[in-house]
């Protein structure tokens, strides 16, 4: 248990650097060639709405909205190195920014995007370039207080309707002339937009890590020192990432509003912040599919333990049951399920290793 | 705003401010100490509150038994706590001690529903320290409020006398500059971290207990207090007792004087002082000073 823990912290002083880049795979390299199961999985749920209900329908949009924000936080964490507690903050900016753009008349998407991502863009600049002046578990702290921040703007303040929130009463559309190209509000073309989206967030994430850019980032979180040593200027690179990262968290934000039709200062407490690290967890840090699978896998499992129809009356205490399930699962599989695979191969290689040397005289 | 209000107003900072740092010292010496990241920090003061309420029809007007049982009571609590959960933490990374402390809190405030329901409850205060005193002519100061303000004073005054200056205070202002070194010197860290987990839970708890009667008990407590506890660590420095009291102090003026001056902004206030102190000191006014 120890080990494995070990193995995992991201720390700076380059004494664990052989055991970390051992453990934490090179996101770039390793995923490159391996095109093939996004695709085919992306080409899958495109062919969902034929066979879903509209409940079920609802639920993969859900679940595509948080791979977005999930794959925005994995920028940070997964590729930089940085644990943001706060990063709800971003979804929640791009959420209002969007609902308050849209005002009673409604707004188009080639407008609503880039206010949307800008604002939530705007707002990490400030965030990263203060709490970057810190490390660490200051980190941590810091940008949970500025989330917390951003959340008190919109509880207490008029800005956005107060605690209740706001309604968002026109979805947006995109047109050209008279021509309605796309339109949010019906079902159908909103499940493909987020599709889309999804698509489109994966591939930028993927480039972007291939890139040097991406090296760069890489290089960081293994040894930010040797970086810096190198003669990498390492803060911009960061706040570039942050800056990112909250860009695209303010995409996700935009989706969402879209598909709720409402939004309130909920969105950027500090339990959806924890919430998309949880993701991240239950998927296996350090890779892109683990994201999209750790925002799949609790998101199912919240619907799960929230079921009444399977669990009687323990859904009502689904905190509970989450709250456990989160402690059992970190202390067993602190790689997430993307290492399930790595580590019941380790496990039976282990075996046949034992049962070769028992054989042999 | 005329002297009188003023007073008053000064007199609520202080003892806001005085309530923080005792959950704020708890929160920065188990950092400074054992190198745990404990989202779950906040829960031992709403541990404390409902322990306040619960405890109250069994102790009547025996208010400041039932404190000092409360207290025993968490501090066991906490003892026990690390022993099962907290000692498996110190080896894992931060990302993993953030979500297993977050899980902690889903946990408990689960657990407190079950237990108490999710209703906002009254403690009421006792009996003798009802009523209060006049301040310039029309404002009355409740006694309440000045029994936990001296409270909280003495326990901060007991706090740093035994950091300061007993054997046990060595050994966690040693443990807080360099751990491994200690443990190098044969100190049993297991049973040093096991106390200190134990007093910061108790020192969370009082502070619940205490507030119960001014700000009632109610779900959620516990996680706004801890972000501000946060604020006040990040502003003071992990580690530091003397940095968490300037700060829970700063922190408790510009709260309590951002709602009399801003209003609905007031909210803000505190992480605008937290933002200048970034940008001054990135590492907190004090760093492991003491």
């Amino acid at each position: 248990m120890a080990s494995e823990g070990a193995g995992n912290e991201l720390r700076e002083d380059g004494a664990d650097v052989r055991a970390e880049v051992g453990a934490l795979p090179d996101i770039g390299r390793r995923e490159a060639g391996g095109w093939l199961v996004p695709v085919a999985a992306a080409l899958a749920i495109a062919a969902l709405p034929l066979v879903l209900s509209p409940y079920g329908q609802d639920v993969v949009v859900r679940i595509a909205i948080y791979a977005i924000f999930a794959l925005s936080l994995e920028l940070l964490v997964g590729a930089t190195g940085l644990v943001s507690l706060g990063h709800a903050a971003f979804l929640g900016i791009g959420a209002y920014v969007t609902v308050l753009a849209s005002g009673d008349s409604g707004a188009s998407l080639a407008l609503l995007v880039p206010l949307a991502m800008g604002a939530a863009a705007a707002y990490a600049v400030v965030v990263g370039a203060l709490s970057l002046r810190t490390r660490g578990v200051y980190f941590i702290m810091v940008t949970l207080a500025f989330a917390q921040m951003a959340y008190f703007v919109f509880h207490d303040t008029k800005v956005g309707g107060g605690s209740d929130g706001i309604f968002l009463y026109v979805k947006p559309v995109l047109a050209v002339g008279a021509t309605t190209l796309l339109d949010l509000g019906q079902r159908v073309p909103f499940y493909y937009s987020v599709l889309a989206a999804l698509v489109a967030t994966y591939a930028f994430i993927a480039l972007l890590l291939g890139s040097r850019f991406g090296h760069a980032l890489a290089g960081i979180r293994v040894n930010e020192q040797r970086m810096r040593a190198a003669g990498f200027a390492t803060t911009p690179y960061k706040l570039a990432a942050f800056t990112v990262a909250g860009a695209l968290a303010g995409l996700a934000g935009l989706l969402l509003a879209v598909k709720d039709g409402a939004v309130n200062p909920e969105l950027l407490s500090w339990h959806e912040s924890g919430a998309v690290l949880l993701m991240l967890i239950f998927g296996g840090i350090g890779s892109l599919r683990g994201a999209v699978l750790g925002a799949i896998a609790f998101t199912l499992l919240k619907e799960l333990f929230q079921s009444e129809a399977l669990l009687g009356p323990m859904a009502g205490h689904w905190q509970l049951t989450l709250g456990l399930t989160i402690i059992a699962f970190v202390a067993a599989l602190p790689r997430g399920l993307i290492g399930l695979g790595t580590r019941v191969r380790g496990l039976v290689s282990e075996r046949a290793a034992r049962a070769a040397t028992a054989k042999s005289p | 705003m005329d002297t009188a209000t003023f007073l008053v107003q000064c007199l609520n900072a202080v003892q806001y401010g005085l309530l923080l740092f005792l959950v704020a010292s708890g929160l920065t010496l188990i950092f400074g100490i054992m190198g745990v990241i404990n989202l779950a920090h906040g829960s031992f003061y709403m541990l404390g509150a409902y322990l306040a309420f619960a405890l109250a029809p069994w102790f009547g007007d025996w208010f400041v038994t039932r404190l000092v049982v409360g207290v025993a009571l968490a501090a066991l609590f906490g003892y026990v706590l690390e022993w099962v959960f907290f000692s498996f933490l110190y080896e894992r990374d931060h990302l993993q001690q953030v979500l297993l402390t977050y899980a902690l809190i889903l946990v408990f405030e689960e657990l407190r529903s079950l237990a108490f329901g999710n209703d906002v409850h009254g403690v009421p205060a006792p009996e003798w320290l009802t009523g209060g005193f006049r301040l310039g002519g029309l404002m009355e100061y409740p006694w309440y409020r000045v029994f936990a303000s001296a409270a909280c004073l003495v326990v901060a005054l007991a706090l740093y006398a035994v950091v300061n200056r007993t054997r046990l205070g060595m050994m966690i202002r040693a443990g807080a500059s360099n751990r491994d070194m200690v443990r190098g010197l044969g100190v049993d860290i297991r049973r040093l971290y096991r106390i200190v987990f134990a007093g910061g839970v108790a020192l969370a708890a009082l502070a619940g207990m205490v507030a119960a009667p001014l700000s009632s008990v109610y779900p959620g407590m516990g996680s706004s207090v801890l972000i501000i506890c946060f604020v006040v660590v990040v502003i003071g420095g992990i580690g530091s007792i003397t940095g968490a009291l300037i700060a829970s102090l700063l922190v408790g003026f510009v709260d309590t004087f951002g709602k009399v001056f801003f209003a609905e902004w007031s909210g803000v206030g505190v992480y605008v002082l937290m933002a200048i102190v970034l940008v001054w000191r990135p590492e907190g006014l004090m760093k492991r000073g003491f």
